[in-house]
């Protein structure tokens, strides 16, 4: 099993994003999902990034988190340079550094809520990682730490999601969506945790939204508009 | 295998059905091994027994049905005798015939016309060696078919008589037919079809079915320059099995059913992890966007199939061998470790094959799915 480590963080930086463009497609359904981004988030900012569907969003967490390589441009994190690193380096980068918030928390079925953050230390047989019951009890949920995530709610399947995305203790936190199929409360309660964490954790945020009811507690807003955002 | 143990009781309904199918083949696995090994030694154990390397029939003798057609003489036994690879050379007989117990019940008898004091000359465990021109030496499976030392057989259509005065320890058959052993003169009237008191023409009294060769320690046998000087065809005594009455036929048979449950096993275990791994998919992008590498992921679903199928397969297998003493006494049926293990063992490997062709599917699922716009 592929067990490199990247080397460990020393000084955090946050998450620089240098005159990113990325295309879709070929040919005549080529799309400019990404144009010329421009994106710089300290440790412990929470940026939200509002837009229409299709603005670009999705894509900017994408090459944001490395799952994909910008066609222009750099992404550092820390100042490493994710946007060159080889698939394999990427995926160790993303498992050492960055964490990740999905939409409905995306839980894996079979696991309970403290085996969801578990897993995180199994895949990257971490030394330093946090204890998933007190990761636990952080976002309140450590009374149900033996439930599975269809025995949860919309609002604590995504506090075991943010639970588990803090585990690996990242740099950078990427947050899809996060209260997509929530109700008004529960979307608050879940976006003041997402903030409560990015400054006790010191961890620079990116948080796609569409709802703009929950905007209040971030540190700035910018809306992407056809791929671009606002230097 | 923290994620594929987990997953393995989280969706226990989908992974015991799975499971079920395969222990099924297993069992059926050992059943056919079991049937296998019991029809070879229904078939040919007589043979086996003979401390033969080779048997030397009438020239041009076709392999199948060798042992009924070939006659040899004296001339030829003592030509092969001569070789200087040559431990031993013997005429040995060969004859199916069908009989009667002095209690007026039918059996079936392979006779096997041996000289007394000669390497074919069988082991016995019961009773006397040969000796007595119309003495019999039968298979210990004939004693438990009902014969008893001391019983009179008679040949059928000839009338001959001849007394049980000993049996084998182990099973003996030629042809699904229990072997007796029989002095080689008292054989060759019997091949002639003559009585015990008839007048037979001189060159009778030398034939038998083939000349049974037994090579020097350590020596290999030239079966091409023994031929060449005796005029005869030679096959080592493995290859002489293809002359058994339905041997190669009911092997083969068999050996096609088992390929081709070792290939349906496959394909099932391959279907089911290729259905397993597609309805994880979403999930599967899930684990590479947190960075859990391809390595990671591919090992912990062939352990997840690897636990299914050693399992599955353990339980079949026992099972197989509960069935197999069931039926053991009304089938030729023979339970041998090392086929049993052998059977076990090619049923994981070739389900794991399976898994592997659907669970390779895992490294190339993109990470990008993990994203809800990409979805």
């Amino acid at each position: 099993m592929n067990r490199a480590t990247t080397a460990p963080r020393t000084t955090r930086t946050g998450l620089c994003l240098t005159g990113v463009t990325l295309r879709l497609g070929d040919g005549d359904g080529l799309i400019t999902a990404l144009d010329s981004v421009n994106l710089t988030v300290a440790p412990g900012e929470l940026v939200a990034v509002v837009g229409p569907s299709g603005a670009g969003k999705s894509s900017l967490l994408a090459v944001a988190g490395g799952l994909t390589t910008p066609d222009e441009g750099t992404v550092t994190v820390d100042g490493d340079t994710m946007s060159t690193m080889k698939p394999a380096a990427r995926a160790a980068y993303r498992r050492d550094h960055i964490g990740f918030v999905f939409q409905s928390g995306n839980l894996i079925p079979a696991l309970t809520a403290i085996d969801q953050l578990r897993l995180v230390n199994h895949i990257g047989r971490r030394s330093d990682a946090p204890d998933p019951q007190q990761l636990l009890a952080a976002v309140d949920m450590a009374d149900k730490a033996h439930r599975r995530p269809h025995q949860l709610s919309g609002g604590e399947r995504q506090r075991v999601g943010i639970a588990r995305a803090l585990m690996s203790r990242p740099s950078l936190l990427l947050v899809d969506e996060p209260t997509a199929a929530l109700d008004r409360t529960r979307s608050h309660e879940v976006v003041q945790l997402l903030a409560r964490e990015t400054k006790r954790s010191a961890v620079a945020t990116v948080m796609v939204t569409h709802d703009t009811d929950v905007l209040e507690h971030c540190d700035r807003v910018l809306e992407m508009v056809d791929g671009q955002l606002p230097d | 295998m923290f994620l594929a143990l987990r997953e393995l009781w989280f969706a226990r309904s989908r992974f015991l059905m799975m499971g079920g199918v395969v222990a099924l083949i297993a069992v059926l696995m050992v059943l056919l091994s079991g049937l296998s090994s019991g029809l070879v030694n229904d078939g040919v154990s007589g043979l086996k027994k003979l401390p033969v390397t080779a048997f030397a029939f009438a020239e041009g003798t076709k392999l199948d049905g060798a042992f009924s057609r070939s006659v040899v003489g004296a001339a030829q036994v003592d030509a092969w005798r001569a070789r200087p690879d040559v431990a031993a050379a013997e005429p040995f007989g060969n004859l199916l015939v069908n009989a009667h117990s002095g209690s007026g019940v039918p059996i079936d008898l392979a006779l096997f016309g041996v000289n007394s004091g000669s390497f074919l000359a069988p082991a016995v465990r019961t009773g006397v060696g040969l000796g007595p021109m119309d003495g019999l030496v039968v298979s210990r499976t004939a004693l438990d078919a009902g014969l008893r030392v001391g019983d009179t057989v008679t040949i059928d259509r000839l009338g001959t008589r001849l007394t049980v005065i000993g049996a084998t320890g182990e099973q003996h058959t030629f042809g699904h037919v229990d072997v007796a052993y029989v002095p080689l003169p008292t054989w060759r009237l019997i091949h002639a079809g003559a009585r015990a008191d008839s007048e037979v023409r001189s060159e009778v009294l030398t034939e038998a079915t083939a000349v049974a060769v037994k090579a020097r320690d350590g020596a290999s046998l030239d079966l091409a320059a023994g031929d060449e000087a005796a005029g005869t065809t030679s096959v080592t005594l493995v290859e002489s099995f293809g002359a058994s009455p339905g041997y190669t036929a009911e092997t083969s048979t068999l050996t096609l059913i088992q390929v081709f449950l070792y290939a349906i096993s496959g394909l099932v275990v391959g279907a089911f992890f290729t259905v397993w791994t597609i309805h994880r998919k979403h999930e599967l992008a899930v684990l590479r966007a947190m960075g859990a590498s391809r390595t990671y992921l591919l090992c912990d679903g062939l352990a997840q199939a690897l636990i299914i199928l050693v399992m599955a397969s353990a339980v079949g297998v026992l099972a197989g061998l509960g069935v197999g003493a069931l039926v053991g006494g009304g089938a030729p049926f023979t339970l041998e470790a090392p086929s049993v293990i052998l059977a076990g063992a090619l049923l994981i490997v070739l389900g794991l094959l399976g898994a592997a062709s659907a669970i390779i599917r895992i490294a190339a699922v993109n990470p990008l799915a993990a994203l809800g716009g990409q979805r």
